[in-house]
């Protein structure tokens, strides 16, 4: 396979990951600024900033500190390169060159996601918003059956590597809005408000019922870390994504008939996830260890760049 | 061009011409309300697949597709057949001509062509004068554009020997119509055009300097997705199973072609190129070029890889050429041409040039360099101060252009705005040349000028695209030739 293709692939990948997490992400913002008993409105939008690392993009963008002009910076806004807007059109720029690769309802998929933001809208009030993020997440499931439709060969390979990369530095951010979304004064750590939060995020990732099933208590901030670190049962679990990556470098590594660095680098980091305990992370500060996961995960992506040769 | 124009359903008269009776019943019989709404589902599939172009000198975002329309243009099969004896000779001859021209140039010394027009030429390439393609193919894929006058009419407007596109139209054009129309190809016996990817793939297979057996690896080269024709690239590719690849993909080592992939480097053996000369190999042509590829004719001169098409064919589609393409098939074929040019003025010869400002009003006048309907003066449908533009531009430069006369272009019935109705077409059937000869693939891409009596039908200015049918027998239908296997499941 060409370098490029493989590169293309890989960022694919990304791109529609992340356009699928920003959509969630604002999903779950507006949950938790709609359906607060008091509103943590501002607190809320500024915590989606602070996890997808945009604060000061946004302050240079010029917009207010609103619902409307959060929820338009972080889904269509086309000056920003983190937006869903964008995003899509950098996964349907990549799909574009490497059509040959991709089965006709792969290309499909991502052509019908990009052309969601063809029809421009006004008003982005929050019913016109969950609309909008609900059919780039419907659309980018479409993406994900198509791929689990095609041939298991390289093609998959690196657009699912480049999927469960992603996924790890989404989780990861998404795990550490807790840090940023501070309580409103007053309100107790285990209070309504902090479980509203913690809810958001298991909505997020789809796991609210997978948090009954796997743990037989109430909502406990602990089980949910546990669960989005290390459960690898759960596929938007940090440890699953690795699990996912390491199995995808083996399949390449079959295929090309070589280990690299990117391969010895992703087994230590399992290594290293199996020893972790929930506990001990808690007691050591979840947020730093949140972050070492995001730069260590930044380490792995430059591996896999080089080994694949890409440009 | 007041009388009416031939129509190629409808004949010269108000009803369907007898062999084409069943789809005049058709269209006749069909609501237009149902005709509208498959067109639109045919488009609503192209965009989509993304089956786009970008018009230069607008951003990214103004994809357009072509527009689609639902009506075909048939060829009975006598007429299909002698077109095609005719293409075979033409193509045949600018392959000859190519091969002349960059080697002995026995035409020049015969003195059948003045000298000047082919080495002044900035289309004439002296860097590839002496090399010699593997199995002397030069014009491996020909787009011929043709346009029909009449009934037994048919004039050879251009000779696309470069990278002439459109024939992923010619295959989604099908498709669609065979989803959508499915009764029509019940009762006529249409001709395959879905066997193209695998007839360009043997093709390219047949020029490979390593030979068809030695299993050689074949690409597509693409100047990017960037390009208006991305889309057919891509589809090409995907079509005959070969990698699409960019310039900075190839590198040239000791004069071979390889690709760079994730497990190093791969031989290269036959590149189908969609980039210009120009773009080719910046040692070579333009230094400037980033799209190129190092090396590239250092590594075909050395016999080590097929380049389809030929560089240097530019020369043999050049616009001041065409018009002595009848000398050309004859001196080279030893007959006459069986498919005639359109009768041109070579504004270069002082003659010409006083006829053609003459009579600009009543004339096409074309740039000899230009393309896709650009530098064109269409005279009856011109204005006063367009044609005193031009007037001006043919006298400060006469040698930069061409004249022809407007001629009564075929119709065929068009789904327009106020229902169906007789819109111009011309017609692009491609031609593939590999080492066991010519061979012409039956269909083609139908361009439709969507404006009424408009004569323009280039996509980049408003023009659609339509289905051509080539009939296997003169308006039989299947059913009646397969007898009574239609029974087989009672």
């Amino acid at each position: 396979m060409l370098s490029r293709t493989a590169s293309s692939l890989y960022w694919l990948g990304r791109y529609i990951e992340r356009a699928d997490f920003i959509a969630r992400l604002v999903e779950a913002t507006i949950r938790l600024d709609v359906l607060s008993t008091r509103s943590a409105g501002e607190a809320a939008w500024q915590s989606a900033l602070a996890v997808t690392d945009t604060e000061a993009a946004f302050k240079a963008s010029g917009a207010r500190l609103t619902r409307e002009e959060v929820a338009r910076f972080l889904i269509r806004d086309p000056s920003h390169p983190g937006s869903i807007a964008r995003c899509l059109d950098m996964a349907r720029n990549n799909a574009r060159a490497v059509r040959t690769a991709l089965t006709r309802e792969a290309w499909t998929a991502i052509n019908s996601a990009w052309l969601i933001f063809d029809q421009r809208m006004t008003r982005l009030d929050p019913d016109s918003a969950l609309a909008l993020v609900d059919a780039v997440k419907a659309e980018t499931r479409g993406f994900e059956g198509a791929i689990h439709r095609m041939l298991r060969n390289q093609t998959t390979s690196f657009i699912r590597l480049g999927q469960a990369t992603e996924r790890v530095d989404d989780t990861a951010r998404l795990l550490d809005v807790k840090y940023h979304l501070l309580l409103p004064e007053g309100e107790p750590v285990g209070g309504t408000v902090d479980r509203d939060q913690w809810t958001t995020i298991l909505q997020t990732v789809s796991a609210v019922t997978a948090y009954r099933w796997l743990y037989n208590e109430g909502l406990r901030p602990a089980n949910v870390i546990d669960l989005l670190l290390s459960r690898a049962e759960l596929p938007r679990s940090i440890a699953a994504a690795i699990e996912e990556t390491i199995e995808m470098l083996n399949s390449l590594a079959r295929r090309t008939g070589s280990h690299g660095e990117a391969d010895r680098m992703a087994r230590a980091r399992m290594t290293r996830t199996a020893k972790t305990r929930t506990g001990e992370v808690i007691a050591s500060g979840l947020h730093q260890h949140l972050q070492a996961i995001i730069a260590e995960n930044d380490q792995l992506h430059t591996a896999i760049a080089r080994q694949f040769k890409f440009h | 061009m007041g009388e009416r124009a031939f129509d190629e359903i409808m004949g010269a008269g108000g009803s369907a011409r007898p062999e084409l009776a069943e789809l005049g019943r058709w269209l006749a019989e069909t609501p237009q309300r149902e005709l509208r709404q498959r067109q639109e589902s045919a488009e609503r599939t192209f965009r989509q697949l993304g089956i786009t172009f970008a018009v230069y000198g607008e951003s990214e975002a103004s994809e357009r597709i072509i527009p689609f329309d639902i009506v075909p243009r048939v060829f009975l099969a006598d007429e299909w057949s002698r077109l095609s004896e005719g293409l075979v000779q033409r193509v045949e001859a600018i392959n000859l001509f190519l091969d002349d021209i960059y080697g002995d140039r026995r035409i020049l010394k015969d003195k059948v062509l003045p000298e000047d027009l082919i080495l002044g030429n900035p289309q004439f390439r002296p860097e590839i004068a002496g090399i010699k393609p593997p199995h002397n193919v030069w014009a491996h894929i020909c787009g011929i554009d043709l346009v029909r006058t009449g009934p037994d009419e048919f004039f050879v407007l251009e000779d696309n020997a470069r990278t002439p596109s459109g024939v992923s139209y010619m295959l989604e054009n099908r498709e669609a119509m065979v989803r959508l129309c499915p009764e029509l190809f019940a009762q006529f016996r249409v001709a395959a055009v879905d066997s193209y990817p695998d007839r360009l793939l043997e093709t390219m297979r047949s020029v490979s300097p390593r030979g068809c057996g030695q299993n050689p690896n074949c690409v597509v080269l693409t100047p990017g997705h960037y390009n208006s024709a991305y889309y057919e690239h891509s589809f090409l590719a995907d079509s005959m199973g070969v990698e699409l690849v960019e310039a900075a993909d190839l590198v040239v080592d000791d004069d071979i072609v390889y690709m760079r992939t994730i497990a190093g480097r791969v031989k290269v053996d036959v590149i189908y190129r969609r980039i210009d000369d120009d773009y080719l190999d910046p040692l070579v042509f333009r230094p400037d070029s980033s799209l190129g590829v190092p090396g590239l004719i250092a590594a075909y001169a050395a016999g080590n890889v097929a380049i389809l098409n030929a560089p240097g064919n530019g020369i043999a589609d050049d616009k001041a050429i065409y018009s002595y393409m009848p000398e050309i098939v004859r001196y080279y074929s030893g007959g006459e041409a069986k498919l005639p040019n359109v009768e041109t003025f070579r504004c270069r010869e002082p003659q010409a040039l006083k006829y053609v400002l003459e009579n600009l009003g009543e004339l096409v006048v074309k740039l000899v360099d230009g393309s896709g309907g650009y530098g064109m003066l269409v005279g009856p449908t011109a204005t006063k101060a367009e044609i005193e533009a031009f007037r001006a531009a043919l006298v400060a430069e006469p040698q930069r252009y061409i004249a022809q006369p407007t001629l009564a272009l075929s119709t065929v019935p068009t789904l327009a705005d106020s229902g169906l109705a007789p819109r111009h077409v011309d017609f692009r059937p491609f031609v593939l040349t590999g080492s066991k000869g010519v061979q012409v693939v039956p269909g083609g891409l139908t361009r439709v000028a969507l404006k009424e009596g408009s004569l323009v039908v280039n996509s980049s200015q408003g023009g659609g695209t339509k289905d051509s049918f080539v009939l296997m027998d003169n308006g039989l239908s299947q059913s009646q030739n397969l007898g009574n296997m239609t029974q087989v499941q009672g």
